[in-house]
């Protein structure tokens, strides 16, 4: 195995008064290596976009230590950062949002450019303008335009172009398809995947949608509560799910086929509170083979072989597949 | 004769050419045009569509909850067979009449529970209003079934509850609220306007489990409004496709999913990853790096809708004639109709996903 690219240990991010901090993220570790795509999954409250930008230092951490090639990206300097960020670059959910209204988007893309200091010069920076709404199936036309002159599927192809811009190594998506519409999302899907072959991009993947994970992702992490509940290749997830809760997880997602029966595993109540999460296993509230001992200690993420990983202690419950 | 999905059984709800348009300053916008569907007791009907395909402005056309102006013309018949098995035509009531059956005969539940809610009330006022309105109960009596309510959407602590505010309550327990306000009445009809859309999908789950117990106890009738094709595949008995303020396919929904007839319809199930990766096993090739089909292109503007059928734009299919006129929706099979001159040209589409 070669070197990661991004190694996260031991992340924790506290929001609120330290004396009854909410735990967004409680000491979560992973490691992605050049070239892999890895999902991050879990529901609302479950920390996913707080990872995500912790990554790329755009919140502060609490504590733990976020490894890009090996540096610690936490004690670099704010040059240093910036330098920095044109190799780490990120997607947001929302392209309405993220996207300045009274920029044109020769200007959103020029800016990052003259940030980064590439393609001096206005002739050469223009080709590079065109060269990027090319990349992403836009015209050159597109670049005189303002955003809102875009539909949502267009909005998110210049949010690409301008994380692209500065020919990053990785990119964090955050929810990048969730604000489209399935047809367009079918289109955002095979973009990322092109743009991820031909630029040998690594990719951190957020996502709630569980069907395009499956299709995008090579390995999962699953959270809840601001932790790791169960870290697999996408496959093995999939077809195997280990920790209870991915097995909820899959289990409750609908299935576009009336044909395909899905296994059902009624989670009961709501996610607890990340400002007093239970003790011991946090998803042991919710857990359908929840025992005496899940209230006890937290479990470990425990290595269960060919690249799987669970937080549970149990290992004698019944395999569900979903 | 128009096709249409009726069985020998009276129907629910019999939609009868809808049309919904808007004026504007920029121009009519025909939001929904001459839409036909209907509902029968006891089951579901699913509207699928992406955003600003109409279906969100048909249930509010239904329910006659559009701001009544100059610029909104509704047109159409709503036959709507109530309790006692009269039928009436929801857009030709007068309104005090329509009043006794909005909350009452037909219920509606939307897809941000925080919205829909009055925040300066207590859940349990909210639900006791509308016992209080519909079936004359009186203050304690209507608590008392507003309690009731609360425990047959099985939230915990529902004498506590009672007494809470919306905002003391989480995004599932305030769609359970909601649910439990629009059961009040026992109505006949629920209108479900994407109310799993805002949740996190292990509450969905519960949500769904929880609306199927419910028809399965009080034999109400469901319009489910939503985009979710996973959530139609299983809560649905009859599925009508729409595309910009048109159906363009309707279809028991076995049917739909297993042969999907309008070529849009075709795409929209095409272009999701399940699908793709059932082909993929089915044609037993490895996972992952084939691409997506992707529907090219996107809506047109409501504004400037092209000539023929909306679709042809976006059509792999599309023939010259597509660019003439509006097809017309056909029958396309038992109990199926679809808006396509391939499929009523009797020759079978080949299809990628059948």
């Amino acid at each position: 195995m070669s070197a990661p690219l991004i190694e996260v240990k031991n992340l924790h991010r506290y929001f609120g008064a330290p004396a009854k901090p909410v735990r967004a993220v409680d000491d979560v570790s992973f490691s992605i290596q050049p070239g892999e795509t890895l999902g991050l999954v879990g529901e609302s409250g479950s920390g996913k976009s707080t990872i995500g930008r912790t990554l790329l230092r755009l919140i502060e951490s609490t504590s733990g230590q976020v490894l890009y090639r090996g540096e610690d990206l936490g004690s670099a300097s704010s040059s240093r950062m910036r330098a920095l960020r044109s190799k780490l670059q990120m997607i947001f959910q929302d392209p309405y949002a993220s996207l300045n209204p009274k920029m044109r988007v020769k200007d959103i893309l020029g800016e990052a450019l003259q940030v980064h200091g590439l393609a001096k010069g206005k002739v050469a920076r223009n080709q590079r303008i065109v060269e990027l709404l090319e990349l992403v199936g836009l015209r050159a036309e597109h670049a005189s335009r303002y955003p809102h002159e875009f539909s949502g599927g267009q909005r998110q192809r210049i949010g690409v172009a301008r994380a692209l811009a500065v020919e990053p190594e990785f990119i964090v998506a955050d929810e990048p398809l969730s604000a489209l519409d399935v047809s367009i999302q079918a289109q955002v899907v095979n973009l990322l995947c092109d743009l991820r072959d031909r630029l040998s991009l690594t990719m951190l993947f957020i996502s709630h949608d569980l069907d395009v994970v499956e299709y995008l992702c090579d390995r999962v992490v699953v959270l809840y509560l601001g932790r790791v509940m169960e870290v697999a290749p996408t496959a093995e997830l999939f077809s195997r799910p280990l920790h209870p809760y991915s097995q909820a997880l899959l289990a409750a997602s609908p299935k576009p086929d009336p044909e395909q029966k899905s296994v059902h595993i009624a989670l009961k109540g709501d996610i607890p509170s990340p400002v007093n999460p239970p003790s011991g296993c946090v998803f042991r509230t919710r857990c359908p083979h929840v025992i005496d001992a899940c209230a006890s200690a937290r479990p470990e993420l425990r290595d269960m072989g060919q690249g799987r990983f669970k937080a549970c202690i149990r290992d004698d419950i019944a395999l569900v597949t979903a | 004769m128009k096709p249409s999905l009726t069985s020998p059984d009276p129907l629910r709800l019999d939609v009868r050419n809808l049309s919904t348009f808007f004026d504007t300053d920029e121009g009519l916008i025909r939001s929904v045009a001459d839409v036909s569907f209907s509902i029968r007791p006891g089951k579901t009907t699913a509207l699928v569509g992406e955003s600003g395909s109409g279906k969100s402005v048909t249930s509010l056309s239904l329910m006659r909850l559009l701001s009544r102006t100059d610029s909104t013309q509704v047109s159409g018949q709503a036959l709507f067979t109530n309790r006692a098995g009269e039928t009436l035509n929801l857009l030709a009531l007068p309104e005090p009449a329509m009043r006794r059956i909005r909350g009452n005969e037909i219920a509606m539940i939307f897809q941000e529970p925080m919205t829909s809610l009055n925040p300066v009330f207590t859940v349990g006022e909210q639900i006791a209003e509308s016992v209080r309105l519909h079936m004359g109960l009186d203050r304690a009596a209507a608590l008392a079934h507003a309690l009731r309510m609360l425990e047959l959407v099985e939230i915990p602590a529902a004498a506590q509850r009672l007494h809470e505010y919306p905002h003391q309550l989480s995004g599932g327990m305030r769609q359970r609220v909601m649910i439990a306000l629009a059961m009040a009445c026992n109505p006949t009809l629920l209108i479900a306007d994407e109310p799993t859309t805002a949740l996190d999908v292990t509450i969905q789950a519960q949500i769904l489990e929880l609306m199927r117990r419910l028809q399965r106890e009080t034999g109400m009738s469901i319009l489910f409004i939503t985009h979710n094709l996973g959530v139609v595949a299983h809560h649905a008995d009859d599925v009508a496709v729409m595309y910009a303020g048109r159906i363009v396919e309707a279809a028991p929904v076995r049917a739909l999913f297993a042969s999907p007839q309008h070529p849009y319809t075709q795409g929209l199930l095409a272009c999701l990853p399940a699908q793709q990766r059932k082909r993929e096993l089915a044609n037993g090739e490895t996972r992952g790096k084939r691409r997506l089909y992707a529907i090219r292109g996107q809506v047109s503007s409501p504004l400037a809708p092209p000539p023929g059928c909306a679709f042809e734009p976006r059509c792999d299919h599309a023939l010259a004639a597509c660019k003439e006129a509006m097809p017309a929706l056909e029958s396309a099979g038992p109990q199926r109709v679809a808006r396509c001159i391939l499929v009523s040209e009797a020759a079978p589409l080949v299809t990628e996903t059948a």
